[in-house]
């Protein structure tokens, strides 16, 4: 008889009911209805502040502990295994080696001794090369409560292990449920609104919605992942008519930056969820998706995107041209398409900030669905955006070299590495124009310069072999886009 | 990167490996992890493919024949301790450290590393450096830059100078003598960060 129901069960459900709705009221107050309008109560920040804190407590709380059990605290190294000697020209090596005694020669000579330069550089890129540990996370200073960046996680001291259970559970429990809503409701209100604005007839009033519409889906969706964002220099943003061009750290970078403005996406049509997000945004705005089938066609793309580019009322275009997801320490070789095209060039550096969740995705280690899950259950995404001045292709100058000056400008403001290296090349065969052009040093060392027929003064041959030493830069990267 | 525990007790025969080579825990622990980071397929020991990899080192006119030293002959693998123990060639040179008779020498003595380097050279491990040796290390450091006479006029005066005993190949008592004044201590040295 349902008379007979336990008081308790009514209460319960009652309880239940209130802070369910309390929850979503909150929800909505403070996350849905700020992405929305745009505001933001700064939240995030203190919350951000808060985690710092105890982020330093807990590592000097592991460094107290370690001295304690007078066990050497593990600490990962940036600088890597060895110290690497500074790096000086291939003649000022070999001319140590050689000693003294034989600078006074006429003619240079090979010496059996040669081989040691190579073959300390070979085993020293072996232990510790510039490459290789691009593509992988970033190694931390200090401990960030998560089990996936520690090498010292031992049960150092009891509170630290409180507090580590205790960050599982909210990032678990409270702050991934959440964000998974917060997704569904983005996406969702993405797909179906752009559908909506797709339909109407007027097209200034379609322009002006769908704008609208995708900068609240993506504000929804970088509450979802709790990425706190500082743009900087913003008067500089991109504008209709041109290319923006930014490092590439994770799938994140696209929310990061279409947060704060409408960019035209450019991508390979995808099925599943991701096609059907593709397929409703192009209804509203002038996406450019490319089949895969035509992505190889190099011709074809570079008419679209320039067809794109020329009508003024579209909006800008957002490329990444180093073609695959880099570990933000660096910035690798910028592939050309995109710089073939003749319009303004609008760079943007993304620096992420590693103390609080890694952004990067190591698509050889996790697959996507993972990696969101991962990000999602981080504590925060933390990066700066920084909008550089528009850069435009000058006289003489080719699009390889305009790529690299875009390329150097990004790297400069985001504080990384500008590598020569192309990123997408992650598991295939160097170049031999790499190998070439240390073979052409060290000919130099040893046989001068063929043209220049014997030179009995030593000097001037070093001379000679300086200035020469500039040119083969140039060269190999000529040679090296050619695969492009 | 995932949570390692930082005990060397994952790490087979660590202890060994620090005695015979003279890397120190934190040594062998960060050569572990490099370890691991090159062999991408997790099997526990790397092949060719892992080293080649590695850009830089295919950049290196070398590079080929370095590789090839870390493989014992016919072996297609190489285990984490052969892995350190060729690294140890290139650890400093401790001079002040006093050994008796009965203790085999180490790894970076500069008489193992000049055999390291004589290997480079050395490929079918007779214990001479033939002509045709000598030109093929020749070949690999500059390739094309240089005619095949020149090759030959610089591999023949390189015999010349340092074969004493003129059987037209250096010898590895040969190729010692000719690097005396070669400061090798200095110049086959990593200096590992602890």
């Amino acid at each position: 008889m349902t008379w007979f129901t336990f008081p308790g069960d009514n209460l319960l459900c009652r309880c239940l009911g209130i802070s369910i709705t309390a929850w979503l009221t909150l929800l909505f107050v403070f996350i849905i209805v700020p992405a929305v309008l745009g505001v933001s109560f700064g939240i995030r920040r203190l919350y951000m502040r808060t985690l710092l804190k105890i982020f330093e407590w807990a590592t000097s709380r592991m460094e107290m502990g370690a001295k304690e059990k007078n066990q050497q605290l593990h600490k990962p190294y940036s600088n890597g295994i060895i110290a690497k000697e500074s790096p000086s020209s291939l003649q000022q090596e070999l001319q140590d080696l050689r000693g003294s005694a034989s600078c006074l020669r006429s003619e240079p000579e090979f010496e059996m001794a040669d081989i040691f330069y190579f073959c300390r550089r070979g085993v020293e890129s072996i232990l510790d090369d510039e490459v290789t540990k691009r593509f992988s996370a970033q190694e931390l200073e200090s401990w960030n409560l998560l089990t996936r960046s520690n090498y010292n996680f031992r049960h150092i001291s009891l509170r630290l292990t409180v507090l580590w259970g205790l960050g599982v559970l909210i990032r678990y429990g409270i702050l991934l449920p959440l964000r998974v809503t917060l997704a569904i409701t983005g996406i969702s209100l993405l797909v179906v609104l752009t559908t909506l604005v797709g339909f109407l007839p007027n097209r200034e009033l379609r322009f002006y919605l769908s704008e609208k519409v995708h900068l609240m889906c993506f504000r929804i969706c970088v509450r979802a992942l709790t990425a706190i964002i500082t743009y900087h220099n913003r008067e500089n943003k991109p504008k209709n008519g041109g290319i923006c061009v930014s490092n590439h750290t994770t799938p994140i970078d696209v929310i990061i930056l279409a947060n704060d403005g409408c960019y035209s996406m450019v991508g390979q049509v995808h099925g599943g969820l991701m096609g059907m997000m593709q397929r409703a945004m192009v209804k509203s705005s002038p996406h450019i998706w490319f089949e895969r089938s035509e992505v190889k066609d190099r011709h074809l793309v570079a008419k679209r995107l320039s067809d794109h580019v020329a009508d003024k009322t579209k909006q800008p275009i957002l490329i990444f041209p180093e073609g695959t997801c880099i570990n933000n320490t660096s910035v690798m070789m910028f592939k050309k398409g995109s710089f073939e095209i003749a319009c303004t060039v609008y760079p943007v550096a993304i620096k992420y900030d590693p103390r609080f969740g890694d952004a990067f995705w190591n698509s050889s280690k996790f697959g996507l669905v993972n990696y969101l899950l991962r990000m999602m259950s981080s504590w925060a995404i933390v990066c700066s955006v920084w909008y550089l001045p528009p850069m435009n292709r000058e006289e003489g100058e080719d699009a390889m070299q305009f790529a690299n000056r875009v390329k150097a400008a990004i790297a400069a403001q985001g504080g990384l590495v500008d590598l020569i290296w192309d990123g997408a090349l992650k598991r295939a065969k160097v170049k031999d124009a790499f190998k070439e052009e240390q073979q052409k040093l060290y000919s130099k060392v040893l046989v001068g310069e063929q043209d220049e027929g014997e030179q009995s003064d030593d000097m001037h041959l070093e001379d000679e072999n300086q200035e020469e030493d500039e040119n083969p830069e140039d060269e190999s990267n000529q040679d090296s886009t050619e695969g492009q | 990167m995932g949570s390692k525990s930082s005990s060397l007790n994952k790490i087979p025969n660590a202890q060994e490996l620090m005695q015979e080579t003279g890397f120190s825990a934190a040594h062998i622990l960060r050569l572990y992890e490099r370890f691991e980071f090159l062999d991408v397929d997790q099997r526990g020991e790397l092949r060719p493919e892992d080293f080649g990899a590695i850009r830089e080192l295919s950049m290196n006119p070398i590079g080929d024949r370095i590789i090839s030293a870390f493989f014992s002959p016919g072996k297609e693998a190489v285990d984490f301790a052969s892995f350190v123990r060729i690294l140890a060639h290139f650890r400093p040179t401790e001079t002040n450290r006093t050994r008796d008779g009965a203790q085999p020498e180490p790894a970076n003595s500069r008489t193992r590393k000049l055999k390291f380097a004589f290997q480079l050279y050395d490929q079918d491990r007779d214990g001479k450096i033939s002509r045709e040796e000598l030109l093929q290390v020749l070949r690999m450091m500059l390739e094309m830059q240089v005619t095949e006479e020149q090759l030959q006029s610089i591999a023949e005066r390189a015999i010349q100078e340092a074969d004493l005993d003129q059987d037209d190949a250096i010898s590895f008592d040969e190729f010692r003598k000719s690097l005396e004044k070669v400061d090798i201590d200095h110049k086959m040295n990593i200096r590992f960060l602890s």
